[in-house]
């Protein structure tokens, strides 16, 4: 193989990155030419289209955020979904300025108990968080009757997920603030270091003096506490809470770690690769429904994009010893 | 030293722990109920218990080999869908079409009667076959981990399943619907064997419910010998160590994929009963995730590890059947609807906990990380 200069070699860490990146031009041109001939226009073009796209994946981007902090030492969050249904449904029902904090806090609790249950119990992090999800389930469905609450969202909670300043929805400021904190952790912060070691050997991160168990915790907790804000921006975009709000952010969120070349096993990936795979998987919805594509279509295409990306640059290695 | 008794009774400490559980809770429920004891009862339980325990048992082979198959119940779905349209049964045959992309494709005749609905059933299972080769070809070939790449596959068959089905719909044969989901009598006079079923030495199971039976059955047809071949020795090693399976000079690979296969044949008996069973195929999405969800449930109730390496599908039939009981247990003993799932949650959640007892055992911190 002929050695390329330096500055043309892609790092295992850059390569999923910039081919998530060009897929995410493909989707683009696609659309825009689909648009152009069926249509004449090329909204996918427009930045008014691009920002209201951008404003519903911040909900997406905020909870995938969480989840690859805890996909990095390789656990994984299943409690997601009535987490934050559960902050949205309690942040409408008191209202008032306590509603965020509200909301935050009940994220935060959810986020601790899994890790606790992870890192003390050493329960396998799948099936507790499945459990305490099962669990917020039961007492959302105890606490609102099974139906929708009538509670609406507060103006705070409304100005925050569906209102603009200088042109730009302050969600896309929400999802910045949090991916910001995220980056900063991960890249600036001895607990960042320690996140990749305890994704890479979480024996080897114990040996090394680092206490495995706390970061765990940690970890599940930014995890809870992203699903927590998702969950009140998502109510006030909405303006109310409702039954299995949070059903739609679970696969997804996985889906765009995954695609933007978090290793699922942990211990590699950047945040820049979460932020295009969420970036890819709201613009690939919006193309598709663009083309009128029926939802039997749509999933086929979602699953074959994910496998596809990753026979391009996921493919693991063979275990032979 | 440990006698043989004891190395086998503690490597099966978790299926006879969910046995146990379930004898007791079981028992329970039918002292409490009203017509405790009776066929009926057995028959409606049977049939509530069926589907989750083919998909659960779809779930304990790649559980077994350390990963997870997120696909199990969107593939069940799938086979559901399909067999809305190949079990109709009606006499002059059915004719089959698809509509895609405006255009009529006519599929030719799905024959009618007793022959025909042989072939519809052979051919549902063959897709859930199909699959389970999938998953197993897109995660051994395509070196994805069985979690992500069953999560993308089983988009695809949720997919499918809605083109099917976009709304619920289709028919399934009404003898063919009395004949299973009812007793062994029933099945009996319906296909017209053992003197339609008034045979004096087939009284005594008369009243067995033909669920069960079924579900006893692939339990020992397929799962049993599967267990004991090459190829399930093989998964456990991989749960164990994949690394020292594949330096044993183990077939990993082909291991690996008849394992998914397997999985996916279970999975499509699942969706064949539950077609059966409703007389209907739905896409439905979120059932088909809370099968999935459920199906873990009951895998980790069951007895095997999620780690891989240790527990098996009779465990996981055991947990199906702890996680139903506890349904059960609502309707005899008169709890709040609305409570339900909290208590639901609050039980899961506790018997997925009681694995911590573990740690309790555990002397150097490092034998915790596994």
């Amino acid at each position: 193989m002929i050695a390329l200069p330096r500055a043309l070699t892609l790092s295992r860490d850059d390569r999923p990155i910039v081919i998530a990146a060009l897929f995410l031009v493909a989707i683009l041109i696609a659309g825009t030419v689909y648009t152009w001939v069926r249509f004449g226009t090329a909204p996918l073009l427009s930045p008014t289209y691009l920002l209201l796209q951008l404003q519903i994946g911040a909900f997406l981007g905020i909870v995938a955020a969480g989840m690859m902090v805890v996909i990095l030492i390789s656990q994984i969050d299943l409690s997601t979904p009535w987490t934050l249904t559960a902050a949205a449904m309690m942040a409408t029902a008191v209202g008032g300025p306590w509603a965020i904090p509200l909301s935050l806090a009940i994220g935060l609790a959810i986020g601790i108990v899994n890790g606790v249950g992870v890192a003390y119990l050493r329960v396998p992090s799948m099936i507790f968080t499945l459990g305490v999800n099962a669990v917020m389930r039961g007492l959302m469905v105890a606490h609102t009757g099974g139906y929708a609450p009538q509670t609406g969202a507060t103006p705070l909670m409304r100005t925050l997920a569906a209102e603009r300043s200088f042109g730009i929805p302050n969600a896309l400021f929400v999802w910045l603030g949090v991916s910001l904190v995220i980056v900063l952790i991960l890249q600036r912060t001895a607990l960042g270091r320690y996140i990749y070691a305890i994704g890479n050997k979480e024996a080897a991160a114990y040996l090394a003096g680092v206490n495995t168990k706390f970061v765990t915790v940690v970890c599940f907790a930014l995890c809870g506490l992203t699903a927590g804000i998702a969950g009140a921006l998502l109510a006030g975009y909405s303006q109310k809470a409702y039954q299995g709000m949070g059903d739609a952010y679970l696969l997804p969120s996985i889906a765009a770690v995954v695609i933007g070349g978090t290793n699922i096993l942990g211990g590699r990936g950047r945040y820049l690769g979460t932020l295009i795979g969420v970036i890819l998987i709201v613009l690939l919805n919006s193309v598709l429904s663009i083309m009128d594509m029926p939802e039997a279509g749509r999933q086929v295409i979602y699953g074959s994009v994910i496998i596809l990306m990753l026979l391009v640059y996921g493919r693991g290695e063979r275990v032979t010893s | 030293m440990h006698s043989d008794l004891t190395i086998r009774l503690r490597q099966n400490f978790g299926l006879l722990t969910a046995v146990v559980l379930f004898s007791v809770a079981y028992l329970l429920y039918h002292v409490a109920h009203p017509k405790g004891f009776s066929s009926a009862v057995l028959i409606q339980n049977a049939n509530e218990v069926f589907t989750l325990a083919m998909v659960s048992m779809a779930q304990t082979v790649p559980v077994l080999m350390g990963g997870l198959d997120l696909s199990v119940g969107a593939l069940m779905t799938m086979v559901d869908c399909f067999a809305s349209y190949l079990l109709v049964g009606a006499a002059g045959g059915t004719p089959l079409a698809i509509d895609l992309f405006g255009l009529h494709i006519a599929l030719g005749t799905m024959p009618g009667g007793p022959s025909g609905i042989m072939l519809g059933i052979v051919i549902c299972l063959a897709i859930g076959t199909l699959g389970g080769l999938l998953n197993g070809i897109v995660v051994v070939y395509g070196r994805i981990q069985p979690i992500i790449a069953t999560l993308a596959t089983g988009a695809i068959y949720i997919g499918i399943a809605l083109f099917l089905r976009p709304q619920p719909g289709g028919k399934i044969d009404e003898d063919l619907n009395w004949a299973l989901t009812n007793a062994l009598g029933d099945f009996a006079s319906t296909v017209h064997i053992f003197d339609d079923g008034a045979a004096p030495w087939f009284a005594p199971f008369a009243g067995v419910p033909t669920a069960f039976v079924l579900l006893a059955l692939i339990a020992l047809v397929v799962w049993v010998p599967f267990r004991r071949s090459v190829a399930g020795r093989t998964i456990y090693a991989i749960g164990s160590a994949e690394g020292a399976a594949f330096m044993s000079g183990l077939a990993v690979d082909r291991a690996k994929i008849i394992a998914f296969t397997l999985g996916g044949f279970l999975a499509g008996c699942g969706g064949v009963f539950l077609a059966i069973q409703t007389a209907s195929g739905n896409a439905d999405i979120p059932q088909a995730g809370a099968y999935t969800l459920n199906s873990i449930a009951s895998v980790v109730i069951g007895g095997t590890s999620l780690l891989g390496g240790t527990g098996g599908a009779i465990g996981s039939i055991f947990g199906t059947l702890i996680l139903r009981v506890i349904s059960f247990f609502f309707r005899v003993f008169d709890i709040a609807p609305l409570l339900q799932p909290l208590f639901e949650g609050m039980i899961l959640l506790a018997a997925v906990s009681i694995g911590a007892l573990r740690m309790l055992r555990v002397r150097n911190t490092l034998e915790s990380f596994r």
